[in-house]
């Protein structure tokens, strides 16, 4: 064991991209802890979608050894977090395995919404909190100006800001120092019993299910017979150890310390993050307070193009739910598309990772149907209905009100793009909360229906403001408000994968540019095919496609038909792609596609 | 009974790959070298000839085609040699059409009239446009002038003349398209190959399309309206469209390309040339190593420059002979598709497409209409799903 004066434990924070990942990669280095040679950009984001999309999506934890100025041994436990707001569980569920949090703040950027975010969370877990400067190697970085944000924004002493270039390695050894004079050592009693946290897990397919423990009291060793509080399951420890950031056994975890177990746990889902881990006999008798578990907010229906491929579906979900503990899934079926899932996320970068590693990782190609979110209906007999999707919307003469989840969003913005952030907002039904300046930057706060936000707010507001403004949301409420369900007709025929809830007032110019959109989404067939908004039985929209005109070759190769077999085949393979509804085929895109409202 | 070779007739398709440059729009087998060893060439040709009169010999030629590339590059002595050759093997028909295609930029009038006795009897000229500008954009080294002055040299010592434009051109309005064809209608030749301009992947033009640099391409719909106006001014012209992109006045169609689209026999010699004939009960679909210097090489180290011969299913014939019929406008004789392969386009599908007006039928042969014409792309993958 460790002594605990001898530990530090810390998680690294920040907004979107401001450089945690690197930042660890750095502290790794630094330390010795991967040889140089195994060295790479963005170490701990080992995931094919986390290094092609340059995001951390999981949490990653590292056990780093580190000899201090002062001549003292430490052991550090650094754990990276995602920034994307859509991951902001994994943040706050990190912040309660340490003590400290290393708050990194791009200095060309300076504070956004995930930075006050993730300081919020980070007084609630009661961190100390290391202000790190960060990409001062670059001519934009401006020191001076991001660490009077961070006081006048955040209201936290920026003076002990470490200027940190976690590209060249500038003041990485600085950081390493104030991690052992500015964080505490953990608490814990070795004699207790034992009393560990349950961080996280996830499923490996050789060892099963990982278990990431913190542990409190007492002594956690390879062998032991371990409950968990929850519901007293017991598990018989197997394995026991480390991250540098590969698996590393050790014989025992003491106080303070953070490491992995396995013990033949079949599913994720039989763990609970928050959890508290005690022996079978002996155990402490007083659990940790627990997480508030994650709730999925978007939810969509995912449909194999392909309807032969719906059991090779069902196990592809089931092995990713095994990883991913916060995504559900249930059975849906479609009248267009047959069987599929309908699925809750966490947003809308949580839905297109896992539709992302459905398709890639068990090559199912895949219709998703429009996002939304879980509507409160209730009936005139007194019945409640959570509807969780628009095609299940009940006739509504037998409703009596309907009631929508309602988020507060933080937006920080420079002052040229806040007229168009406040339009948008606006635009989505927004009521303005807030409003307060920090130097050239507004602050916004606003209460918005979560529906007008899960789907492409924050791709709007990253183009209206030209990536510069940042957004962060909490759930608020149910409200009540006169919501209809719209309905989409293709060729006279409804198409209920896109079917959208929305404000009775805003429901025509929707119905128009979903009409639009599909117009020019749709290919051409050889017939004209109207396209129709509808609300209840009343046509509020509608566009007709026109009938292909031209798509022969010209030139016939001399003698060469394979090229124009070719070419038969693309086309059927192009119709693969998409899925007919009645006589017309609707390519896969076109179901998100058509609800992106960028005009 | 009636054979394959009798019913859509029997040619020899030879190809020559080499260019004075390489057009950016062009995906044929073609190659821009410096030093080509004719004789090498010659013997090559003779000798592929030869091996290819085995499987066919009781056949009766009735269509030898030269195609490139750009054969007008070929020594006369060449031409003749392989003619010479071929007349020596095979008994041929009272027509025998000889073509060969040829560009404006390489048009010598003394080695035309070399051609002509050496037996060619019609010629193809890739004209492309008659402006000066597009000219340029297409990469051709010749003008408009000297595309006229090609044409008319060309009728000066052949009979049987033909041309090809490719429209449908970036910046391309409707009028232009217009008076461009008529001033080409006025050239008087009997065959008009009109093409609409293809953006082929590999190619300069494909590249620049994939990103983005190859703007001002008509849309579906222009591209419609100037090939419906084609049609128009086609017919009024007496030169009626055959084939898709093949105007003739009656009587002049490429008998040669006309063996392609009625599923005959042909075979292929030269570089990437495809063959297509029956052996017996069997067809056979033969193409030769695509790479200039393997085919002549291999002829040399294996003797032949053949890659190895697939022979065709039932239902692969079928489909071939209903892609390449479709294009007609005599259509598919669906008694021979149906003898080919009973179940490759189902009732349904017909019925369908007719209710549509895309297709009809007469007399057992099924023929696209003017509507279904230009959209034949998609009526094939309908009939055929
Ligand atoms: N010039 C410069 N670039 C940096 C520095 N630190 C990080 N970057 C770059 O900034 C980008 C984002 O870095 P990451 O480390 O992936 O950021 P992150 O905060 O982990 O991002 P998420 O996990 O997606 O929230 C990468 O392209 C890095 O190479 C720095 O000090 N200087
Ligand atoms: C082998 S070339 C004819 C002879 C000669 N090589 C020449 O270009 O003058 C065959 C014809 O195909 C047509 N062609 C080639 N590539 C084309 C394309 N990408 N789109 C449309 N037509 C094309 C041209 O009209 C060309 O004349
Ligand atoms: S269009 Fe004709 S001349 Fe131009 S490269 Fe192709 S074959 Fe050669
Ligand atoms: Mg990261």
């Amino acid at each position: 064991m460790t002594d605990l004066s001898k530990i530090r434990n810390f998680s690294i924070v920040a907004h979107i991209d401001h450089g945690k990942s690197t930042l660890a990669d750095r502290l790794i280095q630094e330390t010795g802890t991967v040889s140089q040679r195994d060295m790479k950009e963005q170490l701990l984001d080992t995931m094919d979608i986390e290094r092609e999309r340059g995001i951390t999506i999981k949490a990653n934890t590292v056990r780093l050894d580190y000899l201090s100025d002062d001549g003292q041994d430490y052991v550090l436990n650094l754990i990276d977090t995602p920034g994307h707001v859509d991951f902001a569980y994994e943040v706050s569920r990190s912040m309660r395995a340490v003590e400290g949090s290393l708050l990194v703040v791009d200095s060309t950027q300076g504070v956004e919404a995930q930075t006050l975010a993730n300081v919020y969370q980070a007084i609630d877990a009661d961190h100390e909190i290391v202000p790190i400067l960060n990409k001062i190697d670059l001519p934009a970085s401006d020191c001076d100006k991001v660490a009077e944000q961070i006081e006048d924004v955040i209201g936290i002493d920026a003076s002990g800001a470490i200027f940190v270039s976690a590209k060249t390695g500038q003041g990485i050894h600085q950081t390493l120092e104030a991690i052992i004079s500015m964080l505490p050592p953990p608490l814990g009693d070795s004699k207790a019993p034992l009393k560990a946290m349950l961080v996280d897990s996830w499923y490996d397919a050789y060892l099963g299910v990982i278990v990431l423990v913190r542990v409190i009291d007492g002594f956690l060793k390879k062998g032991d017979r371990v409950r968990m509080m929850s519901n007293n399951s017991v598990h018989h420890v197997e394995k026991i150890g480390v991250f540098r950031p590969e698996m590393e056994a050790v014989d025992l975890l003491g106080p303070g310390e953070i490491g992995f177990i396995t013990a033949s746990i079949k599913q994720v889902r039989d763990t609970r993050v928050g959890d508290t881990i005690t022996h079978e006999k002996n155990g402490t008798l007083v659990a940790l307070d627990g997480f508030k578990p994650s709730q999925p907010v978007v939810f969509c229906g995912l449909f194999p193009i392909d309807s032969s491929l719906f059991e090779d579906l069902r196990s592809s979900i089931e092995k990713l739910s095994l990883n991913d503990a916060s995504f559900s899934y249930e059975m849906e079926t479609s009248a267009a598309l047959g069987f599929g899932f309908r699925c809750g996320f966490l947003g809308l970068l949580h839905l297109e990772v896992v539709r992302d590693r459905v398709e890639r990782e068990f090559d199912i190609e895949l219709i998703t149907t429009a996002p939304s979110v879980i509507y409160h209906i209730y009936m005139r007999d007194g019945e409640f209905i959570e509807l969780h999707n628009p095609a299940d919307m009940p006739d509504l003469t037998h409703v009596d009100h309907m009631e929508e989840p309602r988020i507060k969003a933080t937006i920080l913005v420079p002052d040229e793009y806040l007229g168009d952030v406040l339009k948008l907002c606006q635009d989505r039904r927004g009521i303005q909360l807030e409003l307060t300046y920090a130097g050239s930057r507004a602050m916004v706060v606003y209460d918005l229906p979560l529906n007008e936000v899960v789907f492409d707010f924050y791709d709007r507001l990253k183009s209206i403001s030209k990536g510069y403004a940042s957004f962060d949301y909490q759930m608020l409420e149910y409200r009540t408000d006169n919501l209809v369900k719209l309905q989409v007709l293709v060729n006279e025929e409804p198409v209920d994968a896109l079917s959208i809830m929305v404000h009775r007032d805003r429901a025509e110019q929707r119905g128009r540019m979903m009409c639009e959109k599909l117009k020019d989404l749709i290919p051409r067939h050889m017939f004209k095919i109207p396209i129709q908004a509808a609300i209840g039985g009343r046509i509020v929209a509608r566009e007709t496609l026109a009938a292909m005109r031209k798509d022969v070759t010209a030139k016939c190769y001399g003698g060469d038909v394979t090229r124009k077999k070719k070419l038969l085949e693309k086309q059927k393979a192009g119709k693969k792609k998409m899925r007919q509804f009645g006589k017309v085929n609707i390519p896969q895109e076109a179901f998100i596609s058509a609800l992106k409202m960028d005009n | 009974m009636v054979k394959n070779w009798q019913r859509a007739g029997f040619g020899l398709y030879i190809h020559w790959p080499f260019c004075q440059s390489k057009c950016p729009y062009c995906d044929f087998n073609s190659h821009v070298s410096s030093n080509i060893d004719h004789e090498a060439w010659t013997k090559a040709y003779l000798s592929e000839i030869s091996k290819n009169h085995h499987h066919s010999s009781e056949k009766i030629l009735s269509t030898v085609f030269f195609g490139g590339g750009t054969p007008s590059l070929m020594p006369s002595k060449t031409i003749e040699a392989i003619i010479t050759h071929i007349l020596s093997l095979w008994k041929t028909s009272n027509q025998l059409e000889i073509t060969l295609e040829a560009n404006p930029s390489s048009i010598d009038v003394s080695r035309f009239k070399e051609y002509k006795s050496a037996g060619v009897n019609r010629v193809s000229i890739g004209v492309q446009s008659l402006d000066n500008i597009s000219l340029k954009y297409l990469g051709r080294l010749h003008n408009g002038k000297d595309a006229i002055t090609a044409v008319q040299t060309a009728q000066s010592i052949f009979d049987r003349v033909s041309f090809d434009l490719i429209y449908a051109r970036q910046n391309q309005t409707i009028k232009d398209w217009e008076k461009e064809l008529l001033s080409a209608l006025s050239l008087g030749t009997n065959h008009m190959s009109l093409y609409q301009l293809t953006i082929e992947d590999g190619t300069v033009f494909g590249d620049r399309a994939k990103i983005g640099k190859l703007p001002g391409l008509p849309s579906e719909d222009l591209s419609a309206d100037m090939y419906t106006l084609t049609q128009e001014i086609m017919n009024n012209n007496r030169l009626p469209l055959y084939e898709v992109s093949n105007h003739a006045f009656p009587g002049e169609e490429s008998r040669h390309n006309l063996i392609y689209w009625r599923g005959g026999d042909f075979i292929g010699i030269g570089p990437g040339a495809h063959g297509r004939y029956y052996e017996g009960p069997k067809r056979k679909a033969t193409v030769m190593a695509k790479s200039p210097n393997k085919w002549l090489s291999q002829i040399d180290e294996v003797g032949h420059g053949a890659e190895p011969t697939t022979i065709l299913s039932k239902s692969e014939e079928a489909l071939e002979y209903l892609m390449m019929s479709a294009r007609l406008v005599e259509g598919t004789d669906l008694k021979f598709l149906k003898s080919l392969d009973l179940n490759l386009i189902k009732h349904k599908n017909i019925k369908g497409l007719i209710e549509l007006g895309v297709i009809l039928i007469k007399n057992e042969r099924m023929i696209l209409t003017p509507k279904g014409r230009p959209i034949l792309n998609s009526v094939l993958s309908e009939l055929i799903s």
